[in-house]
């Protein structure tokens, strides 16, 4: 790092951000600060992700932290020329808390940041994760040379495994543990591999982090390689991530150069490579057993278990996988121990989660919080409640394997444990928050239909089990449901669950079970009253003008693809229902509040 | 057969894996279709033979994974993102108008070949939901009123 020049702007370059346009803004402060002769004085840092999605582009400017949100190009001259020229804050591009109204200059003593724990996530927003330098000036590979040149593969399993370190991609089976058996397992070769498969639809946790400090994982994966006895690791990361698979691509090439990779990696005679395989659009492959098939170049089908991969993985060797978070949990343990990382969380689950704060929410982000927060203070502290002044109905936690948790259980501590009592999981950490004006069946149905189009089709129980499951809240949706639908749902849930193979079909009606355990009044809604409370499902909802609102500005009439809004100009108009696809254009178009939905 | 030029690509991509390694299927279909824009069935051909698996084989593990396509896409692809964040904002009612202004379905493109269609699981940029993306470039905070005008827009060029 050159360490002369200590002015710096740090752009946020995760995914969502340049999404945002931060690309622009970077070339934007670049040539505004070549205009005024300080291009090489002042350094512009392409960063990690902030977790502050909501408020991007995220701009920092150091000394001083001073954090600027919601930073577009057309910004960058006035950054230059009054933050950096000037030494005056630029206030209009400050956070301002929309509770208290006070402008906050900094991150701290912002809600959404006070309640998290940030440690896999700290180097998030800070490094350049395309330059080692940066990694190693905070500690990057000083774990693994800990492990290498001190502490035999015991020693590391032990502290693993004291830590308490369950596997963040879900099912938080715990990492030390799959390790030793791994290690334990007879096989001249064996195999680590990181799950970077991060399939869930709403999830961007783990995509983020290795965009954002794409060697930590490295490292860690390195690490249990050493621990494993393993001398080749893969990482098998989404063919949908290019920026993830970009940066891990750049983070391996530095890290064979510097020798942390290869043969003989700090003189210890241990020798260790890693090799990208990009996952081909399959969310069965987010499985271990599938994966390995898919590395193996087969179609991602799971495999009965037993052999469990420790045992006989890839190519019938002793494997272990492990997911991205999981791994970049693993030098921080190295370095400050067992007990630092167990300091936080609850009697079974220790550390930190990171959660991909989505939905009705004002401040949608990337988070990481001590395990045993509750909802409410993820939804209301660090989320600052729900945009749509509605009130909170539910939380999807987990994506399709996971399940939707009601209002009554926001003071529910989170961890592994808690999660599964209320019917729903960890997952590796979607959390989608919904308001009133969602439905319980359609978000059943949203994500039946996602895992039943996933299923690779190996079972009958959930290749056929979910069809029909769909067929039924299809035919709910419609206002044709059955008294006798809730039952049919629960027994095909049952066998689903029973008779499936791996994960995904085992865990595929908990979004169904859980609507149906806290949201039955609503199913029930749908098939006897023929009505969708959160009025969604279009079969069961009809269009109108209120007539006293409608001042016939004529919006909503060439809005409408169907030309079923009538009127003259200044005139209220009608809604010809039989023409009406309940495409809510109009809802949209209208700015008067004058179309009803009901 | 396949054309010249296409089959000159296609040697080349080949040429950078090693002749009869099974295991490189996944990652050669993907470098080819990189280059190619789609597999076409001459295409999986020439890639079973050089990896020395059979064309059914080839062709299971192609049509198993998602990311493959078939047949020619259009001259600009629109995808419409129907993750978690993007459904409950109504990503749904985006998706349909898209349906609607260019007369066809999901993963099917216009006769005239200027546009394919299709959804997509999560593109990770929730906090700008729903979200759309034609070709490269990113629309976030869709509105359905807005599809005409996005679509105008790609249409002449």
């Amino acid at each position: 790092m050159n360490t002369e020049i200590n002015v710096r702007l740090a752009v946020c370059s995760g995914s969502g951000c340049v999404s945002g346009g931060s690309d622009a803004i970077r070339s934007a402060l670049y040539t505004a600060l070549t205009k005024h002769g300080l291009a090489g004085q002042v350094e512009v840092r392409p960063t990690g992700c902030f977790g502050f999605c909501e408020r991007g582009t995220i701009v920092v400017a150091y000394p001083g932290e001073t954090f600027y949100t919601c930073v577009k190009p057309q910004d960058a001259d006035a950054i230059v020329e009054q933050h950096i020229l000037g030494g005056k804050i630029i206030e209009k591009l400050l956070f301002r808390d929309p509770q208290t109204n006070a402008v906050l200059p900094t991150w701290h003593g912002m809600t959404f940041y006070n309640k998290q724990e940030r440690r896999v996530l700290r180097r998030c927003g800070l490094i350049n994760p395309e330059n080692i330098d940066h990694y190693l000036a905070d500690d990057g590979y000083r774990a693994l040379e800990k492990v290498l040149t001190t502490m035999t593969p015991e020693a590391v399993m032990e502290e693993v495994q004291r830590a308490g370190l369950r596997g963040r991609g879900g099912a938080g089976f715990p990492a030390g543990l799959k390790w030793r058996t791994a290690r334990q397992s007879s096989g001249a070769r064996k195999f680590v591999i990181c799950n970077a498969d991060e399939g869930d639809p709403g999830a961007f946790m783990n995509r983020s982090l290795l965009e954002g400090d794409p060697h930590s994982v490295i490292e860690g994966l390195i690490i249990a390689g050493y621990a494993v006895g393993a001398a080749q690791g893969y990482m098998y990361v989404r063919a949908e991530y290019p920026l993830a698979v970009h940066r891990v691509d750049i983070g391996l090439r530095q890290a064979r150069e510097r020798g942390f990779l290869g043969k003989n990696i700090f003189e210890s005679g241990f020798d260790f490579d890693i090799e990208i395989r990009l996952g081909a659009g399959a969310f069965v492959c987010g499985e271990e057993t599938a994966l390995m098939q898919s590395i193996e170049g087969k179609r991602g089908m799971p495999m009965p278990r037993p052999p469990f991969p420790a045992e006989s993985g890839l190519w019938g060797c002793p494997t272990t996988i492990n997911n991205v978070e999981t791994l970049a949990n693993v030098p921080a343990i190295v370095l400050n121990g067992a007990d630092w990382f167990a300091g936080l969380g609850t009697a079974g689950s220790k550390g930190t989660k990171t959660f991909a704060l989505t939905g009705k929410i004002n401040n949608t982000g990337l988070v990481e919080v001590p395990m045993g927060i509750t909802l409410r203070e993820i939804i209301y502290d660090i989320g600052g409640g729900l945009h749509s002044g509605k009130a909170f109905k539910l939380a999807q936690i987990g994506g399709p394997s996971g399940g939707c948790i009601p209002a009554k259980y926001l003071d529910q501590p989170i961890d592994y444990e808690s999660l599964r009592a209320l019917g729903a999981m960890m997952g590796s950490g979607g959390l989608v928050v919904m308001d009133t004006d969602n439905c319980a069946v359609d978000v059943a149905h949203y994500f039946l239909s996602f895992v039943q189009q996933e299923s690779c089709g190996k079972c009958p129980p959930c290749r056929i089990g979910t069809r029909q499951m769909l067929l039924i809240l299809e035919r709910i949706r419609n206002g044709q449901g059955e008294p006798e639908d809730l039952d049919r749902l629960e027994t095909l849930a049952g066998i689903i669950q029973r008779g499936s193979l791996c994960g995904l079909g085992q865990t595929a009606p908990n979004p169904v079970l859980t609507t149906l355990r806290y949201f039955r009044d609503e199913y029930k809604a749908h098939i006897f009253d023929k009505k969708c409370p959160g009025r969604v499902c279009k079969s069961l909802i009809t269009y109108s003008i209120l007539p006293e609102k409608c001042n016939g500005c004529t919006l909503c009439a060439r809005s409408c693809p169907s030309d079923a809004i009538q009127g003259e100009l200044k005139q209220p108009h009608i809604i010809l229902v039989d023409k009406c696809l309940r495409c809510g254009a109009c809802f949209e178009a209208c700015n008067r509040e004058a179309i009803l939905i009901c | 057969m396949l054309n010249e030029t296409t089959d000159i690509e296609l040697q080349s991509v080949l040429s950078r894996y090693r002749r009869g390694d099974q295991s490189v299927l996944i990652p050669v279909l993907q470098a080819v279709q990189e280059e190619l824009r789609y597999l076409s069935p001459n295409t999986i051909q020439e890639i079973s033979r050089y990896l020395g698996i059979s064309l059914s084989e080839a062709y299971g593990v192609a049509s198993f994974y998602s990311q493959f396509r078939f047949s020619r896409p259009g001259d600009h692809t629109v995808k419409v993102c129907l993750g978690t964040a993007c459904h409950v904002r109504r990503g749904d009612l985006i998706m349909e108008t898209f349906e609607r202004e260019l007369g066809i379905h999901d993963r099917e493109t216009t006769a005239d070949g200027k546009f394919s269609l299709e959804r997509v699981a999560c593109f990770g940029c929730c906090a700008l939901a729903p979200v759309v993306v034609v070709d490269k470039e990113i629309h976030g905070r869709m509105r359905s009123t807005g599809v005409r005008k996005l679509l105008k827009k790609f249409e002449a060029s």
